[in-house]
């Protein structure tokens, strides 16, 4: 391991604990007096010390280490959190996230909010500022009185105890650079420790391999700490020693519970964990904050064990399976033009082959997914940092942090989130003094959530501001020429103006939403992703904003259809029903449009064939098969094909990668017979047909 | 081979694959094809300009496949036997070229390599990244990039 791949593994897992510090932050808001919360949050903080300071990063080193003793002072309840506390926390983590961030670039940060922000750390510390230097023995930070919590468990409330420490460092330990003598030195610090050392291994001069570990040590220490505290002198050494830790008497409390980590702290979760080992969860599960209650409560917390892969590895797995599956389809298909007479046993074979196959896929797809939680954490600062801009007040609400959606989403979703959530505030949320002579409550909600639904995923960024100005909208999109002067619009209509590029609503531009990019950008990196974006709003309640997503972006399920001749694909998650219509069940309306009466109703009809421009082989009355499909934008529409082959998974293939994007059409994919088919898009499809009449959304 | 082949000659030296296109003489440097093909059909794409005949299944990979006489404004390839599909990387885009049939492998030196003149079309100069004069006859090398530039230029 060069010294380099060191330093990414530490960035690598300082994103982690940051995430942790920022869930700690905003679980601290819900349970100030969960102390684990609060011990999750001081670890976080201490082993990014820790590993800065072992690259150096005295910048980093030195917030941190302010940072990190509030923060034990919180710990050791001899500073109880209030708002303005909790505030000067949340700009800390964001302020440790920036630094990180800063030292990992090799870019230079602005000193001034670093240097303030310290300042009123150091507010807190009060006598104790100073007390400690910021070395690794930050371990050895005063707990100062017991803990006085009701749900803490009683050992925290002790007095002194004698604790037998049994110390066994493994060659390892050595290996590493450990200095067993500097771990005694913190424990005494603690108390009056004893220590034996147990020679009884030692070989013959003649045998002695100097290499080898061989001391162990019987240590006796009397104090007041808690066991946590003295297993954090050993966070370091776990997994490179023996370590067994008892209240003298009593039966042993902690053994195995270290994890045999090859690396020191490599995520807090499970020093958490170990800690709560002592009081099985009592704590955590008391308090379900509610934030997290929507979710299985407190699954994150659990240490599942992780594997850290190159993403490349994983993509070239996926397309590989992607193969497998073209491959399948394509024996299958080759297997059937074989006509055999007997085929029973091998189809049966065929489709267990084809079960695999999918199987894997899902097992491969599965690992590219993961929660959006992260990113969901991240806006609790944009809204932060929004509110403070606009003199707003906002809490963030998430729902749903646990659901997966592929790692290309959750990555390229986070500029458009972050935008929405800006927008949302800085013009969705109204001034606490309107909001108050409103009724409402001065402190506004962003509901950020995420589900799954009907083999896609939903993500809902929701405010519960005064809703859209349609009246607003519309004289802007007028004097923009956006619309024709005269425009009849419907609400979902002047809604959905706001997608229109170089549309802001902002009536000057404020410093921050109003830089240029409009919702036009977020629809597009919405479509990016094959999905879409609507809107809904309700004066005086609030606007919600949904994204609807693919579930993967790799395949899907689709109707083979006939299209003039053509061979396509249409995703089967946006078809209601198809319809074979009888010719009096369709009604010609004008010069040609066509409606058909579906139940009673009469729904427009849109030719594929004639909207994608491909001519149509056969003249007079059209046939061919109706697909009811139901659209964000356009409602309710019939596509009409020529027929219907199949349904099947297909493997999803850029077209842009090679060429451009093509209006109507979504993706390519390859059958069977190692032809490309066109994936067709429903909802720009109809777009296409209406272009030719007034145009509300720009065409490509 | 490609690479290989590359590594063969002297620096100066360029080695070229000569095709003919609506009756004229190009050439594309070897290290810029990847493979040559039969022709096959291909899946049409709709919305596209003349010169798109469609998208081909490379292994699994969507290229487009341009009908570079149409493109250079010679008229679309007539169907022939000889048809042949040149695949060429640009810009870590794959694309197809259908020319009317492939000629020979061209070894030159550098200086053998000649400017376009000044011409009256600047989309043809453009479109050509000089001029080999071969037994008295001119081949032209494309400017592969230059397809690729004005296609996405007038797709989208």
């Amino acid at each position: 391991m060069s010294m380099n791949s060191i330093r990414d593994t530490f960035f690598e897992e300082c994103e982690e604990l940051l995430e942790a510090l920022v869930e700690g932050l905003s679980q601290m808001e819900e349970a100030p007096e969960d102390i684990e919360v609060v011990n999750a949050v001081f670890r976080a903080v201490h082993s990014i010390k820790g590993g800065a300071g072992a690259f150096g990063l005295d910048r980093l080193v030195n917030f941190a280490h302010t940072f990190e003793t509030v923060m034990d002072m919180v710990r050791g309840n001899e500073l109880s959190v209030d708002e303005k506390l909790m505030a000067i926390f949340h700009r800390s983590g964001d302020q440790l996230s920036d630094l990180v961030a800063s030292s990992r670039d090799e870019t230079d940060l602005d000193e001034t909010s670093e240097k303030a922000l310290i300042k009123e750390l150091e507010g807190y510390l009060g006598d104790n500022a100073g007390a400690d230097d910021f070395s690794f023995d930050a371990v050895t930070l005063d707990f100062g009185g017991p803990v006085e919590i009701e749900d803490a468990p009683a050992e925290e409330s002790i007095g002194e105890r004698v604790f037998k420490i049994a110390f066994k460092p493994k060659k390892e330990l050595y290996e590493n650079g450990h200095e067993p003598l500097l771990l005694f030195d913190a424990l005494a610090e603690f108390g009056p420790l004893k220590v034996e050392a147990d020679t009884s291994r030692l070989p013959d001069f003649d045998l002695f391999d100097p290499n080898d570990a061989i001391l162990a040590w019987s240590l006796t220490l009397q104090t007041a700490e808690t066991e946590t505290t003295l297993h954090e002198v050993f966070e370091f050494v776990e997994g490179l020693c023996a370590l067994d830790i008892q209240v003298d008497g009593s039966a042993p409390v902690f053994s195995a519970a270290v994890a045999a980590a090859p690396e020191p702290e490599a995520a807090p979760e499970p020093a958490v964990e170990a800690a709560q080992d002592n009081e099985p969860v009592a704590a955590a599960v008391a308090k379900p904050a509610p934030a997290a209650a929507a979710t299985p409560a407190k699954e994150s917390r659990g240490p599942k064990p992780t594997l850290r892969v190159d993403l490349d590895r994983v993509d070239r797995l996926i397309n590989t399976v992607g193969e497998l599956i073209i491959n399948q389809a394509m024996i299958s298909q080759r297997i059937e033009e074989l006509d055999l007479p007997t085929v029973a046993h091998l189809t049966n074979e065929l489709e267990a082959y084809k079960l695999l196959a999918r199987d894997i896929q899902e097992g491969v797809m599965a690992i590219r997914a993961q929660p959006v939680k992260p990113l969901f954490q991240r806006m609790s600062r944009i809204v932060r940092e929004a509110s403070d801009a606009t003199n707003k007040k906002a809490k963030l609400v998430t729902v749903g942090d646990s659901t997966e959606v592929d790692k290309t989403v959750i990555e390229r979703l986070a500029d458009p989130l972050t935008h929405m959530v800006r927008n949302a505030i800085d013009h969705g949320l109204e001034s606490p003094e309107k909001r108050d002579e409103a009724g409402k409550d001065p402190v506004g909600t962003i509901r950020l959530s995420a589900a799954h639904r009907s083999g896609s995923v939903f993500i809902e960024i929701a405010d519960d501001g005064a809703g859209l100005n349609r009246e607003v909208i519309l004289r802007k999109a007028i004097e923009k020429n956006l619309v024709p002067k005269d425009a009849e619009l419907s609400d979902p209509e002047i809604d959905n103006l706001l997608f229109l590029p170089g549309f802001s609503t902002a009536g000057q531009v404020s410093n921050l939403s109003g830089r240029g990019v409009g919702m036009d950008v977020v629809k597009n990196a919405v479509q990016a992703l094959g999905g879409r974006i609507s809107i809904s709003s309700t004066p005086g309640k609030g606007t919600t904003f949904t994204i609807i997503l693919p579930l993967t972006l790799a395949v899907m399920d689709g109707f083979v259809i006939s299209v003039a001749d053509q061979t396509m694909v249409i995703p089967i998650s946006s078809i209601l029903e198809t319809i074979r219509p009888n010719l009096r069940d369709i009604h010609v309306v004008g010069t040609d449009s066509e409606l058909v009466s579906v139940r009673g109703s009469y729904v427009p009809i849109v030719d594929v064939a004639d909207s994608l421009g491909l001519a149509e082989t056969q003249e007079g009355p059209k046939t061919g098969i109706l697909l009811l499909v139901s659209t964000e934008t356009q409602g309710l529409t019939a596509l009409r094909v020529s027929s219907i082959h199949d349904q099947r998974q297909v493997v999803i293939k850029s077209l842009e990668s090679n060429y451009t994007a093509i209006p109507g059409v979504s993706a390519a994919t390859i059958l069977g017979d190692g032809k490309i088919a066109l994936i067709l898009d429903p909802e720009e499809l109809i777009k296409l047909d209406h272009s030719t009449g007034f145009d509300l959304i720009p065409q490509p | 081979m490609s690479e290989a082949a590359a590594e063969a000659v002297a620096d100066s030296q360029f080695e070229f694959i000569t095709f003919s296109a609506g009756g004229q003489n190009y050439c594309l440097e070897i290290t810029q094809i990847r493979e040559i093909r039969r022709w096959t059909p291909v899946t049409a794409l709709p919305h596209t300009p003349n010169d798109v005949l469609g998208v081909m299944n490379l292994r699994g990979a969507v290229i487009p496949i341009f009908d570079l006489s149409a493109r250079f404004g010679l008229g679309a390839t007539p169907s022939n036997e000889r048809n042949v599909v040149i695949v060429a990387a640009v810009e870590g885009t794959t694309i197809g070229l259908l020319v009317e049939s492939v000629s020979e492998i061209l070894s030159v030196d550098k200086s053998a390599i000649q400017e376009t003149p000044d011409i009256k079309s600047d989309a043809t100069k453009h479109s050509i990244r000089g001029m080999i004069s071969v037994d008295e006859a001119m081949v032209r090398v494309v400017n592969l990039g230059a397809v690729l530039e004005t296609e996405t230029g007038a797709a989208a």
